[in-house]
Protein backbone atom coordinates (compact mmCIF):
# COMPACT_ATOMS: atom_id res chain seq x y z
CA UNK A 1 0.00 0.00 0.00
CA UNK A 2 1.25 3.42 -0.84
CA UNK A 3 0.50 5.75 2.03
CA UNK A 4 1.06 8.74 -0.22
CA UNK A 5 -1.27 10.06 -2.80
CA UNK A 6 0.67 11.35 -5.77
CA UNK A 7 -1.97 13.92 -6.61
CA UNK A 8 -2.27 15.43 -3.16
CA UNK A 9 1.25 15.35 -1.78
CA UNK A 10 3.69 18.10 -2.39
CA UNK A 11 6.74 17.20 -4.45
CA UNK A 12 9.87 18.55 -2.72
CA UNK A 13 12.49 17.11 -5.04
CA UNK A 14 12.09 16.66 -8.74
CA UNK A 15 14.83 15.36 -11.02
CA UNK A 16 14.13 15.77 -14.74
CA UNK A 17 16.13 14.01 -17.47
CA UNK A 18 19.35 14.30 -15.51
CA UNK A 19 22.42 13.36 -17.55
CA UNK A 20 25.93 13.51 -16.24
CA UNK A 21 29.09 12.59 -18.11
CA UNK A 22 32.62 12.37 -16.75
CA UNK A 23 34.67 12.66 -19.92
CA UNK A 24 33.22 10.05 -22.28
CA UNK A 25 31.76 7.95 -19.49
CA UNK A 26 28.02 8.45 -18.96
CA UNK A 27 27.42 8.05 -15.22
CA UNK A 28 23.82 9.25 -15.06
CA UNK A 29 21.73 8.62 -18.13
CA UNK A 30 18.37 10.37 -18.02
CA UNK A 31 17.19 10.12 -14.42
CA UNK A 32 13.60 11.08 -13.58
CA UNK A 33 12.56 11.04 -9.94
CA UNK A 34 9.90 12.78 -7.86
CA UNK A 35 10.24 12.71 -4.09
CA UNK A 36 7.28 13.75 -1.96
CA UNK A 37 7.19 15.64 1.28
CA UNK A 38 7.63 13.55 4.42
CA UNK A 39 8.50 10.23 2.82
CA UNK A 40 11.61 8.13 3.23
CA UNK A 41 12.88 7.63 -0.27
CA UNK A 42 15.62 5.08 -0.80
CA UNK A 43 17.91 5.11 -3.81
CA UNK A 44 19.54 1.72 -4.13
CA UNK A 45 21.81 -0.01 -6.57
CA UNK A 46 25.14 -1.74 -6.87
CA UNK A 47 28.48 -0.08 -6.37
CA UNK A 48 29.31 2.35 -9.15
CA UNK A 49 25.75 2.62 -10.49
CA UNK A 50 25.80 6.37 -9.90
CA UNK A 51 23.69 6.64 -6.76
CA UNK A 52 26.16 8.76 -4.80
CA UNK A 53 26.69 10.92 -7.89
CA UNK A 54 22.93 11.39 -8.13
CA UNK A 55 22.83 12.48 -4.49
CA UNK A 56 25.62 14.99 -5.04
CA UNK A 57 23.66 16.48 -7.93
CA UNK A 58 20.51 16.79 -5.84
CA UNK A 59 22.35 18.73 -3.10
CA UNK A 60 24.01 20.95 -5.71
CA UNK A 61 27.64 19.88 -5.16
CA UNK A 62 27.89 18.66 -8.76
CA UNK A 63 26.41 20.29 -11.84
CA UNK A 64 24.60 18.14 -14.41
CA UNK A 65 25.69 17.88 -18.04
CA UNK A 66 22.03 18.35 -18.95
CA UNK A 67 18.65 18.16 -17.24
CA UNK A 68 17.04 19.92 -14.31
CA UNK A 69 16.85 19.40 -10.57
CA UNK A 70 14.19 21.15 -8.50
CA UNK A 71 14.80 21.27 -4.79
CA UNK A 72 11.83 22.77 -2.95
CA UNK A 73 10.71 24.38 -6.18
CA UNK A 74 14.04 25.98 -7.11
CA UNK A 75 16.13 24.82 -10.03
CA UNK A 76 19.47 24.23 -8.36
CA UNK A 77 21.28 23.09 -11.49
CA UNK A 78 21.35 26.70 -12.68
CA UNK A 79 21.25 28.44 -9.30
CA UNK A 80 23.87 31.01 -8.28
CA UNK A 81 26.12 30.20 -5.33
CA UNK A 82 24.25 32.59 -3.00
CA UNK A 83 20.84 31.18 -3.91
CA UNK A 84 22.21 27.67 -3.60
CA UNK A 85 23.47 28.41 -0.09
CA UNK A 86 20.02 29.66 0.95
CA UNK A 87 18.55 26.32 -0.14
CA UNK A 88 21.38 24.40 1.52
CA UNK A 89 20.48 25.91 4.88
CA UNK A 90 17.17 24.04 4.63
CA UNK A 91 18.73 20.64 3.94
CA UNK A 92 20.99 18.36 5.92
CA UNK A 93 23.45 15.77 4.71
CA UNK A 94 24.92 12.79 6.50
CA UNK A 95 28.11 11.63 4.79
CA UNK A 96 29.35 8.10 4.23
CA UNK A 97 32.60 8.87 6.03
CA UNK A 98 30.76 11.08 8.58
CA UNK A 99 33.00 13.99 7.42
CA UNK A 100 33.25 15.43 10.91
CA UNK A 101 35.72 18.33 11.22
CA UNK A 102 38.51 16.66 13.11
CA UNK A 103 39.95 19.83 14.58
CA UNK A 104 36.66 20.49 16.38
CA UNK A 105 34.99 18.69 19.28
CA UNK A 106 31.70 16.83 18.86
CA UNK A 107 29.82 19.80 20.33
CA UNK A 108 31.56 22.30 18.04
CA UNK A 109 30.82 20.12 15.02
CA UNK A 110 27.10 20.08 15.78
CA UNK A 111 26.97 23.77 16.69
CA UNK A 112 28.93 24.99 13.63
CA UNK A 113 25.94 25.59 11.32
CA UNK A 114 24.09 27.33 14.17
CA UNK A 115 27.06 29.55 14.95
CA UNK A 116 27.54 30.38 11.27
CA UNK A 117 23.98 30.98 10.16
CA UNK A 118 22.08 32.22 13.20
CA UNK A 119 22.57 35.04 15.67
CA UNK A 120 21.49 32.88 18.58
CA UNK A 121 22.92 33.37 22.02
CA UNK A 122 25.77 31.05 23.03
CA UNK A 123 23.68 29.48 25.81
CA UNK A 124 20.79 28.81 23.46
CA UNK A 125 23.11 27.13 20.98
CA UNK A 126 24.55 25.01 23.77
CA UNK A 127 21.07 23.82 24.73
CA UNK A 128 20.19 23.10 21.10
CA UNK A 129 23.38 21.05 20.66
CA UNK A 130 22.47 19.03 23.75
CA UNK A 131 18.99 18.41 22.33
CA UNK A 132 20.32 17.26 18.96
CA UNK A 133 22.85 14.96 20.59
CA UNK A 134 20.08 13.61 22.83
CA UNK A 135 18.09 12.75 19.70
CA UNK A 136 20.94 10.58 18.44
CA UNK A 137 21.67 9.20 21.91
CA UNK A 138 25.00 10.91 22.45
CA UNK A 139 24.32 13.55 25.10
CA UNK A 140 27.38 14.08 27.27
CA UNK A 141 29.91 13.49 24.49
CA UNK A 142 30.19 17.20 23.56
CA UNK A 143 33.81 17.63 24.58
CA UNK A 144 35.30 14.62 22.84
CA UNK A 145 37.17 14.89 19.55
CA UNK A 146 36.04 12.84 16.52
CA UNK A 147 39.24 10.80 16.80
CA UNK A 148 38.19 9.70 20.28
CA UNK A 149 34.84 8.10 19.36
CA UNK A 150 33.85 5.00 17.39
CA UNK A 151 32.67 4.83 13.79
CA UNK A 152 29.03 4.34 14.73
CA UNK A 153 29.17 7.29 17.10
CA UNK A 154 30.75 9.43 14.37
CA UNK A 155 27.86 8.54 12.04
CA UNK A 156 25.41 9.64 14.70
CA UNK A 157 27.28 12.89 15.37
CA UNK A 158 27.25 13.53 11.61
CA UNK A 159 23.52 12.97 11.73
CA UNK A 160 23.12 15.38 14.66
CA UNK A 161 25.07 17.99 12.67
CA UNK A 162 22.87 17.36 9.62
CA UNK A 163 19.70 18.08 11.62
CA UNK A 164 21.16 20.97 13.64
CA UNK A 165 19.37 23.59 11.54
CA UNK A 166 16.06 21.65 11.59
CA UNK A 167 16.18 20.96 7.87
CA UNK A 168 13.17 20.04 5.76
CA UNK A 169 15.07 17.37 3.86
CA UNK A 170 17.85 15.13 5.13
CA UNK A 171 20.11 13.17 2.79
CA UNK A 172 21.93 10.08 3.93
CA UNK A 173 24.86 8.66 1.97
CA UNK A 174 25.32 4.99 2.94
CA UNK A 175 24.24 5.53 6.55
CA UNK A 176 24.89 1.93 7.60
CA UNK A 177 28.01 1.14 5.57
CA UNK A 178 30.79 -0.30 7.69
CA UNK A 179 28.70 -0.64 10.84
CA UNK A 180 27.87 -3.80 12.80
CA UNK A 181 24.30 -5.18 12.47
CA UNK A 182 23.13 -3.76 15.78
CA UNK A 183 24.49 -0.30 15.07
CA UNK A 184 22.90 -0.51 11.60
CA UNK A 185 19.51 -1.16 13.19
CA UNK A 186 20.08 1.74 15.59
CA UNK A 187 20.78 4.07 12.67
CA UNK A 188 17.78 2.72 10.73
CA UNK A 189 15.51 3.35 13.69
CA UNK A 190 16.99 6.81 14.07
CA UNK A 191 16.21 7.68 10.46
CA UNK A 192 12.60 6.52 10.84
CA UNK A 193 12.23 8.31 14.19
CA UNK A 194 13.63 11.59 12.90
CA UNK A 195 11.44 11.43 9.88
CA UNK A 196 8.34 10.80 12.02
CA UNK A 197 9.12 13.09 14.97
CA UNK A 198 10.39 16.05 12.99
CA UNK A 199 8.36 15.26 9.84
CA UNK A 200 11.41 15.54 7.63
CA UNK A 201 11.74 14.20 4.13
CA UNK A 202 14.53 11.65 4.01
CA UNK A 203 16.52 10.56 0.99
CA UNK A 204 18.70 7.54 1.68
CA UNK A 205 21.34 6.15 -0.64
CA UNK A 206 22.32 2.61 0.26
CA UNK A 207 22.88 -0.93 -0.96
CA UNK A 208 22.10 -2.51 2.40
CA UNK A 209 18.93 -4.52 1.56
CA UNK A 210 18.00 -5.18 5.17
CA UNK A 211 17.86 -1.50 6.04
CA UNK A 212 16.16 -0.64 2.73
CA UNK A 213 13.23 -2.90 3.52
CA UNK A 214 13.10 -1.67 7.14
CA UNK A 215 12.88 2.04 6.47
CA UNK A 216 11.73 2.77 2.93
CA UNK A 217 8.39 4.27 1.96
CA UNK A 218 9.43 4.13 -1.67
CA UNK A 219 12.46 2.73 -3.43
CA UNK A 220 14.20 3.66 -6.66
CA UNK A 221 16.46 1.00 -8.11
CA UNK A 222 19.38 2.40 -10.11
CA UNK A 223 21.36 0.41 -12.65
CA UNK A 224 24.04 1.75 -15.00
CA UNK A 225 22.91 5.33 -14.61
CA UNK A 226 19.21 4.62 -15.20
CA UNK A 227 16.22 4.20 -12.93
CA UNK A 228 15.05 0.61 -13.37
CA UNK A 229 12.02 0.77 -11.17
CA UNK A 230 10.36 2.94 -8.55
CA UNK A 231 7.90 1.54 -6.04
CA UNK A 232 7.04 0.60 -2.48
CA UNK A 233 9.13 -2.12 -0.78
CA UNK A 234 6.38 -4.67 -1.58
CA UNK A 235 6.25 -3.69 -5.22
CA UNK A 236 10.02 -3.94 -5.49
CA UNK A 237 10.05 -7.31 -3.71
CA UNK A 238 7.52 -8.70 -6.17
CA UNK A 239 9.17 -7.11 -9.18
CA UNK A 240 9.25 -9.12 -12.39
CA UNK A 241 12.41 -7.37 -13.56
CA UNK A 242 15.26 -9.93 -13.44
CA UNK A 243 17.83 -7.22 -12.64
CA UNK A 244 15.85 -6.06 -9.61
CA UNK A 245 15.22 -9.65 -8.51
CA UNK A 246 18.88 -10.50 -8.65
CA UNK A 247 19.86 -7.44 -6.65
CA UNK A 248 17.28 -8.08 -3.93
CA UNK A 249 18.22 -11.71 -3.52
CA UNK A 250 21.89 -10.91 -3.83
CA UNK A 251 22.37 -13.89 -6.11
CA UNK A 252 25.48 -14.51 -8.14
CA UNK A 253 23.64 -15.74 -11.24
CA UNK A 254 21.60 -13.32 -13.28
CA UNK A 255 21.72 -10.57 -15.86
CA UNK A 256 23.97 -8.31 -13.74
CA UNK A 257 27.41 -9.66 -14.52
CA UNK A 258 30.44 -9.29 -12.39
CA UNK A 259 32.59 -10.19 -15.37
CA UNK A 260 33.36 -8.19 -18.47
CA UNK A 261 32.27 -9.61 -21.83
CA UNK A 262 33.97 -12.93 -22.49
CA UNK A 263 35.21 -11.99 -25.96
CA UNK A 264 36.79 -8.81 -24.57
CA UNK A 265 38.55 -10.85 -21.95
CA UNK A 266 39.89 -13.31 -24.53
CA UNK A 267 41.03 -10.39 -26.68
CA UNK A 268 42.76 -8.78 -23.75
CA UNK A 269 44.53 -11.99 -22.80
CA UNK A 270 45.73 -12.82 -26.29
CA UNK A 271 46.54 -9.21 -27.08
CA UNK B 1 61.00 14.65 -31.38
CA UNK B 2 57.48 16.01 -31.67
CA UNK B 3 56.60 14.36 -28.37
CA UNK B 4 59.01 16.73 -26.63
CA UNK B 5 57.08 19.68 -28.03
CA UNK B 6 53.78 18.11 -27.02
CA UNK B 7 55.05 17.51 -23.51
CA UNK B 8 56.38 21.06 -23.24
CA UNK B 9 53.12 22.47 -24.53
CA UNK B 10 51.12 20.37 -22.10
CA UNK B 11 53.30 21.49 -19.22
CA UNK B 12 52.92 25.11 -20.26
CA UNK B 13 49.12 24.83 -20.48
CA UNK B 14 49.01 23.07 -17.11
CA UNK B 15 51.10 25.84 -15.60
CA UNK B 16 48.80 28.53 -17.03
CA UNK B 17 45.72 26.69 -15.73
CA UNK B 18 47.13 26.32 -12.20
CA UNK B 19 48.34 29.91 -12.17
CA UNK B 20 44.93 31.30 -13.18
CA UNK B 21 43.15 29.21 -10.56
CA UNK B 22 45.55 30.49 -7.89
CA UNK B 23 44.78 34.06 -9.00
CA UNK B 24 41.05 33.24 -8.89
CA UNK B 25 41.47 31.97 -5.34
CA UNK B 26 43.33 35.17 -4.42
CA UNK B 27 40.49 37.22 -5.90
CA UNK B 28 37.91 35.25 -3.89
CA UNK B 29 39.91 35.61 -0.71
CA UNK B 30 40.40 39.35 -1.07
CA UNK B 31 36.72 39.75 -2.01
CA UNK B 32 35.68 38.00 1.21
CA UNK B 33 38.02 40.19 3.26
CA UNK B 34 36.84 43.43 1.63
CA UNK B 35 33.13 42.72 1.08
CA UNK B 36 32.55 40.16 3.85
CA UNK B 37 32.32 42.59 6.79
CA UNK B 38 29.54 44.57 5.05
CA UNK B 39 27.48 41.41 4.60
CA UNK B 40 28.02 40.40 8.20
CA UNK B 41 30.06 37.41 7.10
CA UNK B 42 33.58 37.53 8.41
CA UNK B 43 36.04 34.82 9.22
CA UNK B 44 35.86 34.21 12.94
CA UNK B 45 38.36 36.20 14.99
CA UNK B 46 39.23 33.08 16.91
CA UNK B 47 40.37 31.16 13.84
CA UNK B 48 42.39 34.13 12.53
CA UNK B 49 44.06 34.35 15.94
CA UNK B 50 44.76 30.61 15.92
CA UNK B 51 46.40 30.87 12.51
CA UNK B 52 48.48 33.86 13.60
CA UNK B 53 49.75 31.94 16.59
CA UNK B 54 50.54 28.90 14.47
CA UNK B 55 52.15 30.78 11.57
CA UNK B 56 53.83 33.49 13.61
CA UNK B 57 54.42 32.86 17.27
CA UNK B 58 55.39 29.23 16.83
CA UNK B 59 57.86 30.12 14.05
CA UNK B 60 59.73 32.69 16.17
CA UNK B 61 62.42 30.41 17.55
CA UNK B 62 63.37 28.72 14.29
CA UNK B 63 63.38 32.01 12.34
CA UNK B 64 65.46 33.73 15.05
CA UNK B 65 67.93 30.86 15.11
CA UNK B 66 68.36 30.76 11.34
CA UNK B 67 68.79 34.52 10.92
CA UNK B 68 71.23 34.80 13.82
CA UNK B 69 73.49 32.26 12.14
CA UNK B 70 72.98 33.83 8.72
CA UNK B 71 74.23 37.12 10.19
CA UNK B 72 77.27 35.37 11.66
CA UNK B 73 78.10 33.68 8.35
CA UNK B 74 77.75 36.89 6.32
CA UNK B 75 79.98 38.73 8.79
CA UNK B 76 82.67 36.05 8.62
CA UNK B 77 82.58 35.81 4.83
CA UNK B 78 82.73 39.55 4.25
CA UNK B 79 85.41 40.06 6.90
CA UNK B 80 87.61 37.58 5.03
CA UNK B 81 87.34 39.70 1.89
CA UNK B 82 87.31 43.16 3.46
CA UNK B 83 90.39 42.47 5.55
CA UNK B 84 92.49 42.45 2.37
CA UNK B 85 91.34 46.02 1.71
CA UNK B 86 91.79 47.04 5.32
CA UNK B 87 88.11 47.90 5.55
CA UNK B 88 86.96 45.45 8.18
CA UNK B 89 84.62 48.01 9.72
CA UNK B 90 82.46 47.82 6.60
CA UNK B 91 81.40 44.37 7.71
CA UNK B 92 78.69 46.16 9.70
CA UNK B 93 76.82 47.80 6.78
CA UNK B 94 77.50 44.73 4.64
CA UNK B 95 75.59 42.60 7.10
CA UNK B 96 72.80 45.05 7.88
CA UNK B 97 72.06 45.84 4.23
CA UNK B 98 72.21 42.28 2.90
CA UNK B 99 70.07 41.02 5.77
CA UNK B 100 67.34 43.67 5.55
CA UNK B 101 67.14 43.69 1.78
CA UNK B 102 67.44 40.04 0.93
CA UNK B 103 68.30 37.38 3.45
CA UNK B 104 65.86 38.35 6.20
CA UNK B 105 62.74 38.33 4.00
CA UNK B 106 63.79 35.36 1.84
CA UNK B 107 64.95 33.02 4.62
CA UNK B 108 61.91 33.84 6.74
CA UNK B 109 59.62 33.09 3.81
CA UNK B 110 61.42 29.82 3.08
CA UNK B 111 61.11 28.72 6.70
CA UNK B 112 57.42 29.66 6.80
CA UNK B 113 56.76 27.90 3.48
CA UNK B 114 58.37 24.74 4.82
CA UNK B 115 56.76 24.86 8.23
CA UNK B 116 53.37 26.53 7.74
CA UNK B 117 52.67 26.12 4.01
CA UNK B 118 53.19 22.38 4.16
CA UNK B 119 50.94 22.12 7.22
CA UNK B 120 48.19 24.10 5.46
CA UNK B 121 48.40 21.91 2.34
CA UNK B 122 48.32 18.73 4.43
CA UNK B 123 45.41 19.90 6.58
CA UNK B 124 43.24 21.16 3.72
CA UNK B 125 44.22 18.12 1.63
CA UNK B 126 43.09 15.75 4.35
CA UNK B 127 39.85 17.70 4.72
CA UNK B 128 39.32 17.44 0.96
CA UNK B 129 39.84 13.69 0.68
CA UNK B 130 37.74 12.92 3.79
CA UNK B 131 34.69 14.81 2.44
CA UNK B 132 35.04 17.59 5.04
CA UNK B 133 35.26 20.33 2.40
CA UNK B 134 32.11 18.96 0.77
CA UNK B 135 30.46 18.87 4.20
CA UNK B 136 31.27 22.56 4.65
CA UNK B 137 29.69 23.38 1.30
CA UNK B 138 26.60 21.37 2.19
CA UNK B 139 26.32 23.34 5.43
CA UNK B 140 26.30 26.48 3.23
CA UNK B 141 29.68 27.54 4.62
CA UNK B 142 32.08 28.85 2.00
CA UNK B 143 35.42 27.00 2.35
CA UNK B 144 37.30 30.08 1.10
CA UNK B 145 35.85 32.28 3.82
CA UNK B 146 36.02 29.63 6.52
CA UNK B 147 39.42 28.09 5.79
CA UNK B 148 41.44 30.21 3.36
CA UNK B 149 40.78 33.71 4.72
CA UNK B 150 42.08 33.04 8.27
CA UNK B 151 45.22 31.35 6.91
CA UNK B 152 45.79 34.16 4.41
CA UNK B 153 45.42 36.88 7.06
CA UNK B 154 47.51 34.97 9.57
CA UNK B 155 50.40 34.69 7.14
CA UNK B 156 50.01 38.21 5.73
CA UNK B 157 50.31 39.75 9.21
CA UNK B 158 52.87 37.43 10.71
CA UNK B 159 55.44 36.95 7.92
CA UNK B 160 56.43 40.66 7.83
CA UNK B 161 56.57 40.63 11.66
CA UNK B 162 58.84 37.59 11.57
CA UNK B 163 60.93 39.33 8.91
CA UNK B 164 61.45 42.35 11.17
CA UNK B 165 62.62 40.06 13.91
CA UNK B 166 64.84 38.16 11.47
CA UNK B 167 66.44 41.48 10.42
CA UNK B 168 67.18 42.28 14.05
CA UNK B 169 68.59 38.84 14.80
CA UNK B 170 70.75 38.86 11.66
CA UNK B 171 72.29 42.19 12.65
CA UNK B 172 72.87 40.83 16.14
CA UNK B 173 74.67 37.86 14.58
CA UNK B 174 76.97 40.18 12.66
CA UNK B 175 77.49 42.23 15.80
CA UNK B 176 78.65 39.18 17.72
CA UNK B 177 81.33 38.45 15.13
CA UNK B 178 82.31 42.12 14.79
CA UNK B 179 82.68 42.76 18.50
CA UNK B 180 84.23 39.45 19.58
CA UNK B 181 86.69 38.64 16.81
CA UNK B 182 87.08 41.69 14.55
CA UNK B 183 87.64 44.20 17.37
CA UNK B 184 85.30 46.76 15.86
CA UNK B 185 83.74 47.74 19.16
CA UNK B 186 80.07 47.68 20.06
CA UNK B 187 79.36 51.39 19.63
CA UNK B 188 81.24 51.71 16.35
CA UNK B 189 79.63 48.57 14.92
CA UNK B 190 76.11 49.81 15.66
CA UNK B 191 76.91 53.26 14.29
CA UNK B 192 78.28 51.83 11.05
CA UNK B 193 75.39 49.38 10.72
CA UNK B 194 72.76 52.08 10.74
CA UNK B 195 74.71 54.88 9.05
CA UNK B 196 74.56 53.11 5.72
CA UNK B 197 71.10 51.66 6.18
CA UNK B 198 68.28 53.65 4.59
CA UNK B 199 64.54 53.25 5.15
CA UNK B 200 64.14 51.80 1.69
CA UNK B 201 66.28 48.80 2.63
CA UNK B 202 63.83 47.92 5.38
CA UNK B 203 60.50 48.68 3.74
CA UNK B 204 61.40 47.05 0.43
CA UNK B 205 62.24 43.91 2.42
CA UNK B 206 58.91 44.09 4.24
CA UNK B 207 56.96 44.58 1.01
CA UNK B 208 58.72 41.52 -0.37
CA UNK B 209 57.89 39.50 2.71
CA UNK B 210 54.21 40.46 2.45
CA UNK B 211 54.20 39.27 -1.18
CA UNK B 212 55.91 36.04 -0.14
CA UNK B 213 53.23 35.56 2.51
CA UNK B 214 50.47 35.96 -0.09
CA UNK B 215 52.24 33.51 -2.41
CA UNK B 216 52.70 30.90 0.35
CA UNK B 217 49.09 31.21 1.53
CA UNK B 218 47.56 31.01 -1.94
CA UNK B 219 49.79 28.21 -3.22
CA UNK B 220 49.38 25.97 -0.19
CA UNK B 221 45.62 26.59 0.08
CA UNK B 222 45.09 25.97 -3.64
CA UNK B 223 47.22 22.82 -3.66
CA UNK B 224 45.49 21.57 -0.50
CA UNK B 225 41.99 22.22 -1.80
CA UNK B 226 42.67 20.50 -5.13
CA UNK B 227 44.02 17.33 -3.51
CA UNK B 228 42.85 14.07 -5.02
CA UNK B 229 43.32 10.42 -4.18
CA UNK B 230 43.54 9.62 -0.49
CA UNK B 231 46.62 9.52 1.71
CA UNK B 232 49.00 9.41 -1.25
CA UNK B 233 47.38 12.56 -2.67
CA UNK B 234 47.81 14.38 0.64
CA UNK B 235 51.50 13.48 0.65
CA UNK B 236 51.92 14.70 -2.91
CA UNK B 237 50.10 17.95 -2.15
CA UNK B 238 52.29 18.63 0.86
CA UNK B 239 55.48 18.19 -1.15
CA UNK B 240 54.10 20.12 -4.10
CA UNK B 241 53.08 23.10 -1.97
CA UNK B 242 56.59 23.43 -0.55
CA UNK B 243 58.33 23.01 -3.91
CA UNK B 244 56.10 25.53 -5.71
CA UNK B 245 56.26 27.99 -2.80
CA UNK B 246 60.07 27.85 -2.80
CA UNK B 247 60.24 28.46 -6.53
CA UNK B 248 57.70 31.29 -6.35
CA UNK B 249 59.55 32.95 -3.45
CA UNK B 250 62.79 33.03 -5.41
CA UNK B 251 61.09 34.19 -8.62
CA UNK B 252 59.16 36.92 -6.81
CA UNK B 253 62.33 37.97 -5.02
CA UNK B 254 64.09 38.33 -8.34
CA UNK B 255 61.24 40.38 -9.81
CA UNK B 256 60.89 42.65 -6.78
CA UNK B 257 64.63 43.24 -6.52
CA UNK B 258 64.52 44.28 -10.17
CA UNK B 259 61.65 46.67 -9.47
CA UNK B 260 63.10 48.19 -6.28
CA UNK B 261 66.80 48.43 -7.03
CA UNK B 262 67.76 47.47 -10.55
CA UNK B 263 65.30 49.73 -12.39
CA UNK B 264 67.21 52.79 -11.16
CA UNK B 265 70.65 51.60 -12.18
Amino acid sequence: MNKFDAEKDEVVIEVKDLVRKFGDRVVLNGINIKIRKGEIFVIMGGSGCGKSTLLRHIIGNLKPTSGQIFLMGKDIASAEEAALNEIRKKIGMSFQSSALFDSMTVGENVSLPLREHTKLNKNVIEIMVKMKLELVGLRGFEDLLPSEISGGMKKRVGLARAIAMDPQIVFYDEPTAGLDPIMSSVIDKLIVDLSNKLSMTSVVVTHDMKSVMAIADRIAMLYEGRVLEIGTPDEIKNSKNPLVKQFINGSFDGPISFFQEKEDYLDQLTG
Amino acid sequence: MSSIFFATGKMYLGFIREFTSILALLYDTVAWIVVGPFRGKVASRQSIFQQMVFAGVQSVIIVAFISLFTGIVIAMQSAYQLKQLGAVVYVAPMVSISITRELGPVFTALVVAGRVGSAIAAELGTMKVSEQIEALETLAIDPVRFLVVPRFLGLLVMVPCLTLMANFMGIVGGLIVGVTTLDIGFHRYVLFSFDFLVWKDIWSGLVKSALFAIAIAMISCHVGLSTKGGAEGVGKSTTLSVVISFIMIIVLDCIMTGVFFFSQV
